[in-house]
C-alpha cells in the first residue's frame, strides 16, 4: 500500500513549521485538557464538605468522675478522656524521661493534669486499647493495654513496652471552660 | 444547509411543544418571566439579596416548610460569618442521641447540623395543616415547571377574593399560578411581611424576590461555581477543537 | 502491511511475549480505512468515548451514592452538594446518558442510511443492535437510581409491562420487584445491573469492533474496498478526524452539563418518589419517546408491549427484509427519499411520545407507529425489488479522484442528514 495511499506518517512530518507548532499546542492542550479531567476525579474521593464539617467535636466532662475513662467517637475513631487520680498523675509524672522510648513529658501532654485525652489508637497497627472500661487489663504501667500484639502503656498513654513505636497521639483540643473540651 | 435548518425547526418546535404541555393543565395562568441576577452564563447570587431572602425563609416559610439539604455551615456561602452563622445555629435545637442512657435529647444545633424541620415528619405535617403537605423547600424551584419565576409568581399570584363563579373548597385561597387556582397556603407575605435592616423597601415584590433567590440558592448552591468553571473550560475546548481542525484540514490536504 | 519492529529493548521483550505494539500498529496505526468517510463515521468512535466517560463518571458516583430506598434521594443531594466535583460528576453523567443516545442514534441512522447492514456485516450490525438494547435498560436502571418521583414511576410503568405476558405476567412483575410494589428490593438490584451493564456493552463492543476490523469499514459509496488505493491508514488521517470530532461533541456536551444541565431532564424528578402519588404528566426521557409513542398506539396492553418490542427487534432482521443489492443510498434514488420519511416518522413519534394521549395525537401516534412498520416491511422491501439504482462507481478510489461530483454529493447528504442530528449541526 505504500507506494498507492501516503504512508503512515507522523502529523508534523512535512509541512513546515507552522504545523509542528499547532500540532506542539494541540499536543500541550491535550495534555491540559487531560489533567483538568482527571483532577476533579480524584478529587471527589477527598472528604466531603458535611464530614470536614463533623472535624471537631465537644465533650462535656463534669460527668466524668475520677478514675473514669469515657471514650469518644471523633473523626471516627475513639478518643480516651481519662479523669486522673492523683496517683496516676504522680504515676505519669514522676517517669523519667530516660525510660522512655517516645520521651514526652506528661505536662506537654495533659496541661491540665486531671484531663488526659488521648486517640484510642494503637500506634502499632490502629487496634483500640483496652483499659478505658473497669476490669479491662490496663497493662504492666497502669494505663492502657493493646490485646493485639501487647503494647503497654502508661498513666500518660505513652508507649512503655511492646511493638508500638510512638505515643498515643494526642489530638489538638481547647478547653472552652471548665468542664467543655472542643476537640479537633 | 436548508435541509439542516428545517430540521432544525421541527426539533425546536417538538422542545417547545413538550416543554408546554406541562401548563396546558387547567386555567392556570402562565408564568411571567422575571429577570434574575443568576441567570446567564454570567450568572451569580446577589449576597445582600440571599441574606434578606434567608431572613423571610427564616421569619415567614420555616414555621411550616422543611429546608433539609441546607445546613448551618452552608450560611458562610450566603455572605455570614462563621460566628454569625453560629449564632444563627445556637437559636435552635436539635434532637441528638442516644444518651448513656438511652434516652434522646434536644441540644444547641452546631454548624454541623441540618435546618431543622418544623415537624418531625411527613403525617404530623399533613395532620397541622389541614391534610395539605408543605413541601420540603430545600429543591424547589429545581422541582417545579418555572422555576424561580413560578416561586416569584406564586409568592404575588394571591387574591383575596376568588373571581366570581369560581367554587373554592374549604380552607382554600385563590391564587393565578397555582395549579388549580387552589392552594392551601395562606398567602405567606405582604407588605412589610419581614422588617430588613439595610433600608431595602420592605414591599410584598421585595419579600418575594428576595426569598426566590434564596431559595434558588438553596436549590443549586454550586451555580455559581458550575458557570465560573464552565465557561473557562467551554472557551478552552473551543480553542482546542478549533486547532484539532486546523490540524485535521492540513493532514487531509497532503491527499490530494 | 509492515509489522514495524520495536527498536526499544523493553519493548521488544514485551513484544515477544504480548504483542501489544503490532496489535496497536494493525488495528490503530496502519489499519487500512476507506479513504472518502464523512463526518457520519465521526460517531462510532464518539459512541465509544461516552461510554467510557459514563463509566468513569458512573464510578465516581457509585463510590457516593447509597442504593437504599430511604437514602438515595439524599445520596444525590450530597453528591451535589458536599463532594468535591461530585455535582460535575453527577451532571455529565446525567447528560452524557443523552449524548451517548444521541451519538448512538446518528450512528445508527446512518448505518440505515448507507446500507451498513448488508451483507458482509450482518453480524456487525446485530451487535450494535444488541449494544442499544443494553444501552436502553442501562439507560432505564440508571433513570431509577435518584429515586425520584419520575423515577419512581418510571420503574413502575415499565416493569408493569411484564405483566402484560399471558398467564405468567403477575408472577414475572412480583420476580422482577422482589416485593409486591417497586420498592427497596427493586432499586437495589437496579443498582446492581446499572454497575454491570455497562461492562457487558463493553464485551459487545469489542465484538462489534472485532467484526468491523474482519471485514473492514463501510463507506459513503457503499461498495467494497478493491485495493490499496481505496485506503489511507487510520493514523493519523482518521485520529485527527476523530479527535476533531470529539472536540466538537464534547462542546456540546459540556455547555448542557455546564449552562443547562437540566433541561433535558424532568423537574418532578427533583422531588422524593412518593407511591402513593402519580405525577401528572409521566414522560419518559426524550430518547425513549418514540418508543412510549409505539407502545401507547396500540390500545391493547399486550399488543402495545410487543409492538414496542418489535420496534427495535425488527432491526435484527432488517439485512433480509432489504432486498437491494446496492448498499448506499446515494445511488437509491426512491429509497433515499424512504429514508427521509423515516426520519420525520421517527421524529413525530418522538412528538407524540413527549405529549399526552389525547385529541389529534391519538392518530397521528397510531399513523406514525403503523408506517414505522410498514417502513421495514413493506416500503424496504418492495423499493429493493422495484428502485433501478444509479451507476455505481467502478472504485472508492476512482470516485475519490475524479472529485466534483461525487464530493457534492456527499455535502448534500450531510446537510441533509443533519435532520437526524441536531447535535451534529457544527459538522456540517
Amino acid at each position: 500500500m505504500a507506494d498507492a495511499a501516503p504512508p503512515s506518517e507522523s502529523l508534523s512530518e512535512d509541512g513546515g513549521k507552522r504545523r509542528d507548532f499547532l500540532v506542539l499546542a494541540a499536543g500541550a492542550m491535550g495534555g491540559m485538557a487531560t489533567v483538568a479531567v482527571v483532577w476533579p476525579l480524584i478529587e471527589t474521593m477527598n472528604p466531603s464538605a458535611d464530614v470536614l464539617a463533623l472535624a471537631s467535636t465537644e465533650v462535656d466532662l463534669s460527668a466524668i468522675e475520677e478514675g473514669q475513662t469515657i471514650v469518644v467517637k471523633w473523626r471516627g475513631r475513639p478518643v480516651f478522656v481519662r479523669h486522673r487520680t492523683a496517683d496516676e498523675i504522680a504515676a505519669a509524672q514522676a517517669a523519667s524521661l530516660d525510660e522512655l522510648s517516645d520521651p514526652q513529658p506528661d505536662s506537654e501532654r495533659a496541661p491540665q493534669a486531671q484531663w488526659l485525652i488521648v486517640e484510642g489508637v494503637c500506634t502499632h497497627l490502629g487496634c483500640v486499647p483496652l483499659g478505658s472500661k473497669l476490669g479491662d487489663p490496663r497493662g504492666e504501667f497502669g494505663g492502657w493495654f493493646c490485646p493485639c500484639h501487647g503494647s503497654h502503656y502508661d498513666t500518660s498513654g505513652r508507649i512503655r513496652k511492646g511493638p508500638a513505636p510512638a505515643n498515643l497521639p494526642v489530638p489538638t483540643y481547647e478547653f472552652l471552660d471548665d468542664t467543655l473540651v472542643r476537640i479537633g | 444547509m436548508r435541509r439542516a435548518l428545517l430540521a432544525g425547526l421541527v426539533i425546536g418546535a417538538l422542545a417547545l411543544s413538550g416543554g408546554q404541555a406541562a401548563h396546558a393543565a387547567g386555567e392556570t395562568a402562565d408564568v411571567p418571566d422575571q429577570d434574575w441576577q443568576h441567570e446567564g452564563v454570567f450568572g451569580s447570587f446577589d449576597r445582600g439579596e440571599l441574606q434578606r431572602g434567608f431572613q423571610v425563609f427564616q421569619e415567614v416559610c420555616s414555621a411550616c416548610h422543611s429546608l433539609q439539604y441546607i445546613a448551618f455551615r452552608n450560611l458562610v456561602e450566603i455572605g455570614f460569618t462563621a460566628d454569625e452563622a453560629k449564632a444563627i445555629a445556637a437559636e435552635y435545637e436539635v434532637e441528638d442521641g442516644p444518651d448513656d442512657e438511652g434516652e434522646m435529647f434536644d441540644r444547641t444545633a452546631r454548624l454541623s447540623d441540618y435546618w431543622p424541620s418544623p415537624f418531625a415528619n411527613d403525617n404530623e405535617a399533613r395532620y397541622a395543616n389541614g391534610g395539605a403537605l408543605p413541601p420540603d423547600l430545600s429543591l424547589i424551584t429545581k422541582a417545579r415547571e418555572g422555576g424561580a419565576d413560578y416561586i416569584y409568581a406564586l409568592m404575588t399570584g394571591y387574591e383575596e377574593e376568588a373571581p366570581e363563579g369560581m367554587e373554592m373548597a374549604d380552607g382554600m385561597n385563590f391564587n393565578h399560578f397555582f395549579p388549580g387556582q387552589q392552594i392551601a397556603m395562606v398567602a405567606p407575605l405582604y407588605d412589610e411581611a419581614v422588617e430588613y435592616v439595610d433600608g431595602t423597601p420592605m414591599t410584598l415584590e421585595q419579600h418575594a424576590r428576595d426569598v426566590t433567590a434564596f431559595l434558588s440558592w438553596a436549590a443549586e448552591p454550586e451555580l455559581e461555581e458550575r458557570k465560573e468553571t464552565g465557561l473557562k473550560v467551554l472557551i478552552f475546548v473551543f480553542v482546542l477543537t478549533a486547532v484539532l481542525f486546523v490540524i485535521y484540514r492540513r493532514v487531509w490536504a497532503r491527499l490530494h | 502491511m509492515t509489522t514495524p519492529v520495536p527498536q526499544n529493548r523493553v519493548a521488544q521483550w514485551i513484544e515477544y511475549r504480548l504483542p501489544v505494539f503490532s496489535w496497536t500498529n494493525k488495528h490503530l496505526i496502519d489499519y487500512p480505512a476507506p479513504r472518502n468517510l464523512n463526518y457520519w463515521w465521526n460517531f462510532g468512535s464518539l459512541a465509544g468515548f461516552m461510554l467510557v466517560l459514563q463509566i468513569v463518571t458512573g464510578v465516581v458516583l457509585a463510590m457516593h451514592y447509597t442504593p437504599h430506598a430511604d437514602h438515595a434521594f439524599d445520596s444525590v443531594e450530597h453528591i451535589m452538594r458536599d463532594v468535591e466535583w461530585g455535582w460535575l460528576m453527577r451532571y455529565l453523567h446525567a447528560n452524557g446518558a443523552s449524548m451517548f443516545f444521541a451519538v448512538v442514534y446518528i450512528h445508527l441512522f446512518r448505518g440505515l442510511y448507507y446500507g451498513s447492514y448488508k451483507s458482509p456485516r450482518e453480524i456487525l450490525w446485530w451487535m450494535g443492535v444488541i449494544i442499544l438494547l443494553l444501552m436502553m435498560a442501562s439507560a432505564f436502571m440508571g433513570y431509577v437510581l435518584p429515586w425520584g418521583q419520575m423515577s419512581f414511576w418510571a420503574a413502575t410503568v415499565i416493569t408493569n409491562m411484564t405483566s402484560a405476558i399471558p398467564w405468567i405476567g403477575e408472577t414475572v412483575v412480583t420476580w422482577l420487584w422482589g416485593g409486591f410494589s417497586v420498592d427497596h428490593p427493586t432499586l437495589v438490584r437496579f443498582y446492581a445491573l446499572h454497575y454491570l451493564l455497562p461492562f457487558v456493552i463493553f464485551a459487545v463492543v469489542f465484538i462489534h469492533l472485532w467484526a468491523l476490523h474482519h471485514r473492514k469499514s463501510n463507506n459513503p459509496l457503499g461498495i467494497d474496498i478493491k485495493s490499496d488505493k481505496d485506503t489511507i491508514p487510520f493514523h493519523p488521517y482518521y485520529t485527527v478526524k476523530d479527535m476533531f470530532g470529539l472536540g466538537v461533541m464534547m462542546f456540546i456536551l459540556l455547555l448542557f452539563t455546564f449552562y443547562m444541565p437540566n433541561v433535558l431532564g424532568e423537574v418532578i424528578n427533583y422531588e422524593k418518589a412518593n407511591p402513593l402519588q402519580t405525577p401528572a404528566h409521566i414522560v419518559p426521557e426524550w430518547y425513549f419517546l418514540p418508543f412510549y409513542a409505539i407502545l401507547r398506539a396500540i390500545p391493547d396492553k399486550l399488543g402495545g408491549v410487543v409492538a414496542m418490542a418489535a420496534s427495535i427487534l425488527i432491526l435484527f432482521i432488517l439485512p433480509w427484509l432489504d432486498t437491494s443489492r446496492v448498499r448506499s443510498a446515494r445511488f437509491r434514488p426512491i429509497y433515499k427519499w424512504a429514508f427521509w420519511v423515516f426520519v420525520v416518522d421517527c421524529i413525530a413519534l418522538g412528538w407524540v411520545g413527549a405529549n399526552t394521549p389525547e385529541g389529534n395525537f391519538i392518530w397521528i401516534g397510531q399513523v406514525t407507529t403503523g408506517y414505522y412498520f410498514a417502513h421495514f416491511l413493506i416500503v424496504v422491501p418492495l423499493i429493493g425489488k422495484f428502485e433501478r439504482p444509479t451507476k455505481v462507481p467502478e472504485s472508492i478510489h476512482q470516485a475519490v479522484l475524479k472529485g466534483g461530483e461525487g464530493a457534492g454529493e456527499a455535502a448534500a447528504a450531510g446537510a441533509a442528514g443533519a435532520a437526524a442530528a441536531p447535535a451534529s449541526g457544527e459538522q456540517s
